[in-house]
């Protein structure tokens, strides 16, 4: 987009604002791509989604395709999806079992789970020019760096930088923490397939109303109308409460103050976390079985601070949306300036109760499916932001002065005055020109 | 229009099913929400090789309840998303009764829809399997089930109601 290419840095990120460059400009994006997303660890998905050798699932990082693979020896690992031949992509399908081998569908190369080669057919044509088996240049190239914690799989295409527990930091480890330890297994597993949604906007808007509490009671008003209404009806109609699912969506609509009693925390790096507003305590045999298994495997005491953590959103800057108490995350895939594609995964805590797998079912339709009621709204608001952004004329600024120079900074935690400041995005954009910078 | 045998059954149920496309066409909802039994379900898994709703993420899985709360939240004044409104034209055809007995018919049938919202066209297609109960005025769903053919790919945006 036409934008005064002279600003520095400095001014195009400012401390309660930002120019809509940083949204709109396709060579911000680019370098972005570089400073951000092919520099920091990117979230590849959970061990769980392979769980045999053999089996693959492909994702991205930024425009890089990746494979996450589990070889014969069970290890996990993270490949570019690229032949050392000649270039063909060697999974094509989103995921599935490669047996043995990845094999070329080009010309049969072969390559083991961790893209070693295996197999060249004709090798005697190499003789006297390359060492096809041997030479590293021959074999898949495996993502620069990749590790777990808690077995989710991330993986960065930068030699250097910080490792991935420092890099998680205590912010954004507590959302995987947070996730595990609500099983009494200390374990969750994935439930396949993801539901993939293409935003037409930049990934960071997106990432800045996952952690928006101004938004909710405005942008989904109909939804939690409509579900507040319904749950009269099913009680005239029925003599029952209408199932969980009807709440978790008429508290779109909870009064403002109750927005403003939330707080956020923003951390190193841009992780930034919201904290949770929904009642997911209830006292209903469910929960109350729930609570038991947990007070069975670590005892009362830590089964009661395990279940009294409350946050609604943990963003693992840039990649990540998790929600720990729901079990879904949304991971960000930027494909454009203006195209993000977003990966929704739900879990199922091992050894938890059915019904606790239910309201995160529950969740995960209403929320996250592609017949969503709520992320209707919010995708028309990012088309429609992103709209207003990529335009020359009209004002050149993205506001950010919602409770400006009132967050308060301790340990390397920055807090907000009230849960609608928009210290979130203010935490975002200071990890953002970090990064752009040459950074992080 | 009650279901009878061998050809009245089949052009019944045709004519129901042009009569449902109608409906949600025409955005006449309460029509609509008539057009189910009172357990009626409407179902699209979220992957062909799926044999139950209960309990597995689907697209769509919606009784009578759910369905309404859509229909309250589409009409709902604040329903920005709903600004413009989503037109839809279907298409129902290559009907295949493959039951019937005295009080339901289970009828296969192929679809394709256009979808036309803020300057954008949209087109799904797939298949329909409607298990119908017969009813002195006719037919009432009690479970629609909705393969697309793209229920595993990425969606550009969202359904805000059925296909
Ligand atoms: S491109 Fe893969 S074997 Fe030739
Ligand atoms: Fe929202």
């Amino acid at each position: 987009m036409p934008y005064d290419q002279n600003l520095s840095m400095d001014q195009l990120v400012q401390s309660d604002r930002v120019h809509k460059a940083c949204y709109a400009d396709d060579d911000i994006f680019e370098q972005e791509l570089e400073n951000i997303f092919y520099k920091s660890w990117i979230y590849m998905g959970h061990e769980s989604q392979v769980p045999n050798p053999g089996d693959y699932w492909t994702t991205w990082i930024g425009k890089q395709r990746m494979i996450l693979s589990r070889g014969d020896d069970g290890q996990v690992h993270v490949l570019y999806n690229r032949c050392p031949h000649r270039g063909a992509l060697l999974c094509n399908a989103q995921h599935g079992n490669a047996g043995k081998a990845f094999r070329c569908p080009y010309h049969a190369w072969q390559f083991h789970m961790d893209g070693s080669v295996r197999q060249i057919p004709m090798k005697q044509g190499y003789d006297g020019t390359a060492d096809v088996l041997q030479d590293a240049e021959f074999a898949m190239k495996k993502a620069e760096r990749y590790d777990t914690y808690r077995g989710f799989v991330f993986a960065s295409l930068s030699e250097d930088g910080p490792d991935l527990l420092t890099w998680l930091g205590q912010g954004a480890k507590a959302a995987f923490d947070d996730i595990c330890n609500r099983s009494p297994e200390g374990e969750v597993e994935v439930v396949p397939n993801c539901f993939r949604i293409i935003q037409k906007s930049n990934w960071k808007i997106f990432l800045e109303n996952q952690l928006d509490a101004l938004h909710p009671s405005i942008t989904h008003h109909s939804t939690g109308d409509a579900a507040a209404e319904m749950q009269k009806v099913y009680k005239e109609r029925t003599g029952e409460d209408a199932p969980m699912g009807y709440q978790m969506l008429a508290d779109f609509t909870l009064p403002f103050e109750k927005w403003d009693s939330i707080s956020t925390y923003g951390y190193e790096y841009g992780h930034t976390v919201l904290g949770g507003y929904m009642g997911l305590r209830p006292r209903d045999p469910v929960t109350l079985d729930h609570e038991a298994g947990l007070a069975e495997a670590y005892g009362a005491e830590r089964m009661e601070e395990i279940l009294s953590t409350n946050v609604h959103h943990v963003l693992v800057y840039p990649c990540l949306s998790v929600q720990p108490p729901l079990q879904q995350l949304r991971a960000v895939r930027p494909l454009a300036a203006d195209k993000t594609m977003t990966e929704i995964w739900h879990f199922r805590l091992k050894g938890a109760p059915e019904g606790i797998y239910e309201r995160s079912l529950a969740y995960y339709y209403h929320v996250n499916s592609p017949s969503t009621m709520v992320n209707a709204d919010d995708l028309q608001n990012f088309y429609s932001c992103h709209e207003g952004l990529r335009q020359a004329g009209g004002g050149d600024w993205v506001s950010f002065h919602r409770n400006a120079g009132q967050d308060i900074t301790e340990g390397g935690v920055t807090t907000s005055v009230t849960g609608m400041s928009e210290q979130p995005m203010r935490n975002m954009f200071a990890a953002w020109k970090k990064y752009m910078s040459g950074g992080n | 229009m009650a279901g009878g045998n061998g050809t009245d059954t089949q052009r019944a149920v045709e004519q129901f099913l042009y009569r449902q496309s109608e409906i949600l066409d025409g955005r006449r909802w309460d029509d609509w929400l008539m057009l189910f039994t009172e357990d009626g379900k409407y179902w699209m898994p979220a992957h062909e090789e799926q044999e139950t709703g209960e309990g597995l993420p689907n697209i769509f899985y919606e009784d009578n309840y759910l369905m309404d709360m859509r229909i309250r939240r589409i009409e709902h004044p604040y329903a920005h998303s709903q600004k413009p409104k989503n037109q839809m034209s279907h298409v129902v055809s290559n009907v295949i009764i493959e039951e019937e007995d005295d009080n339901s018919v289970i009828a296969r049938s192929k679809f394709v829809v256009v979808e036309y919202r803020n300057d954008d066209q949209r087109y799904f297609a797939g298949k329909y399997c409607h298990h119908l109960i017969k009813a002195d005025d006719g037919f009432r769903i009690k479970l629609q089930r909705v393969d697309i053919v793209n229920a595993e790919g990425p969606f550009e945006y969202v359904l805000q109601f059925w296909l």
